[in-house]
Order: C-alpha cells, then sequence, then structure tokens
C-alpha cells in the first residue's frame, strides 16, 4: 500500500506546507499579543488588556482539542483530504479577517468579540489540522519509513513559529528608515500585515491539497464499505480504544506538550520578561535556536524507526526534567548586571526624565542608556515618587536594568541554551505523529490519535506560560518557580510511559 | 512489572482527584485575593478544562488497576 518514493515526498511536501501556514496563522496572534491587546481592548488598564488577550490566547487553544473532536469525526467519516482542506480555508479565513478588524476606538466592543471568535475559529481550525496531515502521511509511508516521513510534518509546528518570528521582525523594522518610527508605525497598523500576508500563503496551499488524492488506506476502507459510522463512540466509549488515548495523553503528549512550549515560548518569555534582554535579541535567540535545532526532528523521527518511538520521547522529557533547573539558573546568571554596576560604561546616554501625576503624588522615572567596553548595554530606570503628603520621605523603588543588550559570547550562550531546549522538543516531538498513528486503527484514526494531541499539546503545552507566569505571581520569591509545572508534568508522564506504553513498531497501520 | 504497573493504579485513581482539590483550593484563595473578573475567569477556565482531565486519569489508573495494560 505505500507509495513510490517521488509521490510520498509530493505528499509530505503538500501536508506539511499547509500544516506550516496554520501554524505559522495561530502564532502570529501570539506573538502579537501585546499590540493586539492595545488595539482590541480597553486602554484604561493594561494588565486587564494583555490578561483578556492572554486569555483569549488561552482560548485559541482550550477549544483545540473540540476542533480534534469535530474535524476528526468529520476526516474518518468523509475522508482525511476534504477534512484538512476544509481546516486550512477557515484558518486562513480566520486569519485574514483578524487583519481588517477595526480597532476598539473605532467600533467599541464589537473589536474584542470579533477577536475572540475569530480566535476561537483558528483553534478550532487547528484542533482539526495536524491529525489529519500526519495521518495522511503515515498512510503513505512505508512501515520501515514511517517515523521518518512523518517527522517532516513535525518540523512545522517549530517551523511555523520561526516564520511568524521572522516575519514579524522583518516587518517591525521595515516600515521606515528611522527604527523608532517603523517600531511606531506598526504598533500602529503594520501589525496587520502579517495577517494578511498569510492568504496569500493559503491560497496556494489549497490549490496544491485540491490536487492531492486521498489517503490510500481511507479510500480502500471507504471503497469496502468499512468506515466507522460514529467515530467519537467507537474511539471514546469504547473500552478497547479508549485505554488507548488514556494511555496516548498520560504517557506521551502531556509530557511532550509541556516540553514544547516550556522550550519555545517559555524560554523567549523568560529571556525577555525576566532576564530582561531587548525585545529584538530575546526573538533571534530563538530564532538561531530553531534554526539550528529544527533538522534533528528528522534525525530523532528516523532514528525512531530503528530503536522505537518510545525511549527517545522519554528520554527527551528525563533530559528536561534533569536540565530545566541549571539551563535557567544560567540564563539568570548570564544576565545579571551587578558586575557590571560597579565598572564605569564606555558611554551613557542623557538623563530621559519623565514625570507623572497620580493621586497629587509626583512619580518621575528617569532612565540611562549604559554601554560596556564588551558590548554589554542595557537602560537603567530610577522611580522616584515624592508624595502630596510631605511628612513622609520620597519612596525609592528598586533600580530596573532593562532593554538589556547581550554580547557576542553570552548572545551565543543564550543561543545555545535554547538550542538544547529545542532538542529536548525535537526529542519528544519527532517521533510523535507515527507513534499515534501506530496506536489506533485506520477508521478511527484521525479522531483518536487528534484529541490527546490536542489536550497534550494545546491543554498541558499552550497553557505551560500562562501557569508559570501565575506560579511565579503566587510565590513572587523564587524566578524559576515556573519550571515546577513543566517539570511535575513531565515527570508523571515520564513514569507512566515508561512502565505503560510499548517500545514495538506496528508494520501494519491498515488494520 | 505488571504488579508494579497494577498497584500504580490505585496512584493514579487518587492523583485525578488530588490535583483537582489543590487547584479548587488555589483557584479559591486566589479568587479571594483578587476578586476581579479575570481572576474569576482564569481559574474558572482552568478548573472547566482539567476537571474532564483529571476524570480521565482517574479512569486510566482503574484500567491499571484492572490490569488493562497487563503484557
Amino acid at each position: 500500500m505505500s507509495t513510490s518514493n517521488k509521490s510520498i515526498w509530493k505528499i509530505i511536501g503538500a501536508s506539511s506546507v499547509g500544516t506550516l501556514i496554520e501554524w505559522y496563522d495561530f502564532y502570529i496572534f501570539g506573538s502579537l499579543a501585546t499590540v493586539i491587546a492595545s488595539q482590541f481592548f480597553p486602554k484604561d488598564n493594561p494588565t486587564a488588556a494583555l490578561l483578556s488577550t492572554l486569555a483569549t490566547f488561552a482560548a485559541g487553544f482550550i477549544v483545540r482539542p473540540f476542533g480534534a473532536l469535530v474535524f476528526g469525526r468529520l476526516g474518518d467519516i468523509v475522508g482525511r483530504k476534504y477534512t484538512f482542506l476544509l481546516t486550512l480555508i477557515i484558518m486562513g479565513g480566520s486569519t485574514f479577517a483578524i487583519g481588517l478588524i477595526p480597532s476598539y476606538e473605532s467600533i467599541g466592543f464589537a473589536a474584542p468579540i470579533i477577536v475572540l471568535i475569530l480566535r476561537l475559529l483558528q483553534g478550532l481550525a487547528l484542533g482539526g489540522e495536524y491529525g489529519g496531515a500526519a495521518t495522511y502521511v503515515a498512510e503513505h509511508a512505508p512501515a520501515n519509513k514511517r517515523g521518518y516521513y512523518t517527522s517532516w510534518i513535525q518540523t512545522t509546528a517549530t517551523l511555523g513559529l520561526f516564520v511568524s518570528l521572522g516575519v514579524i521582525l522583518l516587518v517591525r523594522q521595515s516600515l521606515d528608515s528611522d527604527p523608532a518610527v517603523s517600531i511606531r508605525k506598526f504598533n500602529d497598523w503594520g501589525w496587520r500585515i502579517p495577517f494578511l500576508v498569510s492568504i496569500l500563503l493559503v491560497i496556494v496551499s489549497i490549490y496544491i491539497r485540491l490536487k492531492m488524492n486521498e489517503s490510500p488506506l481511507f479510500a480502500k476502507l471507504k471503497a469496502e464499505g468499512k468506515t466507522s459510522v460514529n467515530p467519537l463512540k467507537e474511539s471514546f466509549v469504547h473500552k478497547a480504544n479508549l485505554k488507548m488515548v488514556l494511555l496516548a495523553l498520560f504517557g506521551a503528549t502531556m509530557g511532550q506538550g509541556v516540553v514544547w512550549y516550556t522550550g519555545q515560548f517559555y524560554a523567549q518569555n523568560f529571556i525577555e520578561t525576566v532576564c530582561k534582554i531587548d525585545f529584538g535579541q530575546s526573538r533571534t535567540i530563538l530564532i538561531w535556536a530553531i534554526l539550528f535545532a529544527t533538522p534533528f526532528f528528522v534525525v530523532f523521527g528516523s532514528w525512531s524507526d530503528k530503536v522505537g518511538r518510545k525511549w527517545i520521547m522519554l528520554g527527551g522529557m528525563l533530559l528536561a526534567i534533569i536540565f530545566y533547573k541549571p539551563i535557567y539558573k544560567q540564563f539568570l546568571s548570564l544576565s545579571d548586571t551587578t558586575a557590571y554596576q560597579a565598572i564605569t560604561p564606555t558611554s551613557a546616554g542623557e538623563p530621559q526624565i519623565k514625570r507623572d501625576t497620580v493621586a497629587n503624588n509626583i512619580i518621575t522615572t528617569t532612565s540611562v542608556k549604559k554601554i560596556f567596553t564588551d558590548g554589554y548595554a542595557y537602560t537603567q530606570k530610577n522611580v522616584d515618587t515624592v508624595f502630596a503628603d510631605l511628612s513622609k520621605p520620597v519612596a525609592q523603588a528598586p533600580v530596573m536594568y532593562i532593554d538589556k543588550k547581550l554580547p557576542a559570547g553570552t548572545y551565543w550562550t543564550f543561543v545555545f541554551l535554547v538550542f538544547v531546549q529545542v532538542i529536548f522538543v525535537t526529542m519528544v516531538y519527532g517521533p510523535i505523529a507515527a507513534f499515534l498513528v501506530e496506536m489506533f486503527p485506520t477508521r478511527i484514526r484521525y479522531t483518536s490519535m487528534s484529541l490527546p494531541y490536542h489536550i497534550g499539546n494545546g491543554v498541558f503545552g499552550g497553557l505551560t506560560p500562562f501557569i508559570a507566569l501565575l506560579l511565579t505571581t503566587i510565590n513572587t520569591g523564587d524566578k524559576l518557580v515556573g519550571l515546577m509545572y513543566p517539570i511535575i508534568v513531565s515527570a508523571i508522564c515520564f513514569v507512566i510511559g515508561a512502565l505503560y506504553v510499548s517500545n514495538k513498531i506496528d508494520p501494519d497501520v491498515s488494520d | 512489572m505488571n504488579l508494579l504497573k497494577k498497584y500504580l493504579g490505585i496512584i493514579w485513581m487518587l492523583l485525578g482527584p488530588v490535583a483537582l482539590y489543590y487547584l479548587i483550593k488555589t483557584a479559591l484563595q486566589q479568587i479571594a485575593h483578587h476578586p476581579v473578573i479575570d481572576t474569576k475567569i482564569q481559574w474558572g477556565v482552568f478548573i472547566a478544562v482539567f476537571f474532564p482531565i483529571a476524570i480521565g486519569l482517574m479512569i486510566f489508573g482503574w484500567y491499571a488497576w484492572k490490569e488493562e495494560y497487563k503484557r
């Protein structure tokens, strides 16, 4: 039933490009959360606006399992090809429409409501896409190369993030010759461009996918009249299959999800908001790390065809459990400004002084940019409050060191430390499509593999930055407390996976 | 190994309600500490999402206890 070598590359190409675009569409929203907050949510309280966007972001992830159910069912009844074509159209249309919505200032509360609806549609579409693409490729692949061929689909999530970061940085810097003006224009209207360009990519991808044939295994099943009548019932009510769905979730995808999001999203968020590295560097660090690590998805996917999927995935989880804390401690140590505070900078900019009056108290913010001989730079920010009640002494907030620019050596150490985390991601994620495909029969494969994948990746993984942030607000003394969530989830998943999951490669997925 | 898998089933069955208890306890503490709509929405979403997952973990534990994963 396997396909010729030339055809399989066409199938991989067509499936991967569409999936990559869907991930790109999904991630540009998350990457532009702050800008979107200022455009679509009431500005009275910036924290509320940001939280609203994060909640919307989370909603995007929470509806993913529902998308898995809706489109998984469709894919097992109608077919893989038309289902993941439909998800691409919904995703592309929603993304394009987000780029067109007037701001909150123009149309009031209709703006955030439309954004929320479109975001939910994005989540729904993504929930249906991945399972279809992975199933489609796996059902064309020979047994001895299933891990290798499906690993190309596995690169798309990371590459989608890579492209979204690249497009955002490029647009942000190219709207004007003056960088400050360019950023202002980007925040004003330029942020819409990454959303709007998506439609061109989607049209191309739809055209390619329309020319593809249905999966041979599904086509055979349909011709024989053996497709499932009720895939949801067969997947989640029948014990024989439900126990495998639960095993897939708690023994594989749950840990995979948190390792994926910690290594890429939480790492970038930590570097920017905790280490206070500037916007550009915090993103280029991730871009380089992803670029260097992405080939390893294919390496581990291919290796899993020889040694089995289980121990490569669990190895990635175990390494993450062991090394997360040391890696993040290094981030803090390398970005610490204490040593620089004792030495004289080679240049210091003019102090920028800003005064605000809040409840008759005068708040003075003084910012000075300092650059040192090795290239390290930061902005030192002092905030003093003179109270209206003159009997109170002037309050001085702790000095803040922000917008840090790392010297070359430290910068590349950061790249290496993120690269190591993305390697963990490639270990857990590279073989997982083949692993999930082999767990379930053809007649309910789309439904059965999509749900645990999207609960693991979307819910456990997608909420990682959010839950980590909440943990840091509960325990403010420990900057690494946010890591407890991915470490504990990975540890439980590792134990369940090690004991209950089989390492056997299924030689025949046409059952 | 099969015996270990069976008896660990009890742990997985207990882990579901224990995780849910701590989730609800933390949610109530946080909502009492910051009684604003954002906090309520966040924690409401967490409970709504993790509740069925905790049930799933209990069912997984039950299957393990019943030796459904025996090899």
